[in-house]
């Protein structure tokens, strides 16, 4: 028992000093935004590597998540409400869920271990060292850019996925169920509200941000050769993945 | 002058280094020898700050390092030169990228300017040609010389070689100590070297210190080293198996 207490203690502590070197590492990145113009070409590489380089994959994940929305919830309204709402539907759906998350975790898997593995890989080559020793602040240089470019690049990518996503949705419902597109989108439109997605685009912005930060916290934190940046890396992606899901829950509580 | 005072430094329940105090001055090619493992490397972390001491402090023209701020320290660092073990280059970046950053980092130089600068400095290091090529791209002892001309593209005024012979073959070894005392004469840099490769001391050094369980037990000129009668030296010198320094027995 005694000993349980003791691990259980070790592990309370443990959590509140990775919580706390989290947010240091925030705080000491935030503290470099005032110098953005002179970091930029720095952020416009990595908006180029996180944003742009995911487009590919964020429009593959989309079509499918929306084709998936559609023939399942045309299921479930099938016999009760009529399927001229199926538009809405799926639409809601994909704005206020699907695109910002399915979007997220697909982030978290490309970008967030990404990240993790190129920074762990610097750590333990000592290219981190080098960084310092030539008076550059890897937290400036590498996460600061990376932190900022995950804030506001994952949004960029949930609109593009908002988009593809209900045009997949309507790909299906016209193949399976024949619904002229007037019908599909005239629901879309009828049901559409800004809103529904903004909160999805606010969803999108805490994720991607998380997503960033988790990958620098455990890439500066690797140790243990090319078998420790193995470990940082999934250790990224599961850590990315349940604080996005985490923050999920979170987030919809307090907008909806 | 780079004053070392009182150094102590422990990873978990190993002590590395154990009231380490040492004087480097202005102009001086000073080694530092040691078994693998003995502290050499933290040692010269320690000097740049690198890593944190335990206890104790280093003055680096009269400013304690570890007091200083962060725009301080990094300003401090601007004057030093650092060739890590694994010459640790940017394996993104090209070998023009690798050696210009600190200049685009640090200065307001024109982009012809910096190749100038870094063709300059490739040329010294006896690397020219090589600048669109990735670190990926290179042998060895040409990652050695990057790291090198990386180091020196500043101009420091210390310039800090962990281990800049290891893992090369004689000729590059040779080559890369023919570097160590050309720079040091023609940039008139202080040059601390960390090496256990006595060829490459008995060539380089003005003075030699060695490290053995934490602790300074040496600090000579060349010939005072092979005339010392201290046994762990002489054993390590001489590259004897028989000695007071064993290895400690493997257990399965």
């Amino acid at each position: 028992m005694v000993e349980f207490i003791e691990y259980l203690g070790k592990r309370i502590i443990l959590f509140f000093q990775q919580a706390g070197a989290v947010f240091i590492l925030v705080w000491k990145a935030a503290r470099y935004l005032s110098k953005i113009w002179n970091n930029r070409s720095l952020v416009l590489n990595q908006m180029l590597e996180i944003g742009v380089r995911s487009i590919p994959l964020v429009i593959f994940v989309g079509i499918f998540a929306g084709a998936v929305a559609s023939v399942q919830t045309a299921y479930q309204l099938k016999g009760y409400i009529s399927l001229n709402y199926l538009g809405a539907a799926t639409s809601v759906a994909i704005f206020i869920e699907l695109g910002p998350v399915l979007t997220a975790l697909v982030i978290a898997g490309r970008v967030g271990a990404s990240i993790a593995a190129e920074i762990g890989t610097m750590k333990v080559t000592e290219q981190i060292d080098a960084l310092e020793s030539l008076a550059i602040d890897p937290i400036r240089y590498l996460a600061m850019p990376r932190i900022l470019s995950g804030f506001f690049m994952i949004p960029i990518l949930t609109i593009i996925a908002d988009f593809v996503g209900v045009l997949g949705a309507y790909v299906v419902a016209y193949i399976n169920l024949g619904l002229p597109p007037e019908i599909f989108f005239g629901s879309v439109k009828e049901f559409f509200s800004i809103l529904n997605v903004m909160s999805g685009l606010i969803k999108a912005f805490f994720f991607g941000g998380t997503t960033a930060i988790i990958g620098c916290y455990v890439g500066f934190n690797t140790t243990g050769g090319a078998e420790g940046v193995g470990k940082a890396t999934i250790r990224a992606f599961v850590l990315s993945s349940a604080l996005i899901l985490l923050n999920d829950y979170i987030l919809s509580v307090l907008l909806f | 002058m780079i004053a070392i005072r009182n150094l102590k430094k422990s990873f978990e329940n190993k002590t590395v280094l154990r009231d380490v105090n040492l004087d480097i001055y202005d102009g001086e090619k000073l080694v530092i020898i040691g078994r693998s493992g003995c502290g050499k490397s933290v040692l010269l972390k320690h000097i740049v700050n690198l890593m944190q001491p335990d206890n104790g402090y280093i003055l680096v023209d009269n400013i304690a390092i570890k007091r200083v701020g962060q725009k301080d320290l990094f300003h401090l660092r601007k004057q030093f030169g650092f060739l890590f073990q694994s010459a640790a280059l940017f394996d993104s970046m090209t070998v023009v990228e690798n050696i210009a950053l600190p200049l685009v980092e640090h200065t307001d130089m024109t982009l012809k300017e910096i190749n100038e600068k870094v063709a300059e400095k490739l040329e010294l290091v006896g690397l020219p040609g090589v600048e669109y090529l990735k670190p990926a791209e290179l042998s060895g002892g040409m990652k050695k010389r990057v790291g090198l001309a990386r180091a020196i593209i500043m101009d420091p005024k210390y310039i800090l070689y962990d281990e800049p012979t290891t893992g090369l073959d004689p000729i590059m070894a040779a080559n890369i100590d023919k570097l160590i005392i050309e720079l040091s004469e023609k940039l008139n840099v202080t040059s601390i070297v960390v090496t256990h490769d006595m060829q490459s001391v008995a060539k380089v050094a003005d003075r030699v210190v060695m490290l053995h369980n934490g602790k300074i037990i040496f600090s000579g000129s060349i010939d005072e080293l092979y005339a010392t009668d201290n046994k762990v030296v002489n054993q390590f010198v001489t590259a004897n198996a028989e000695g007071p320094i064993q290895p400690k027995p493997v257990t399965y």
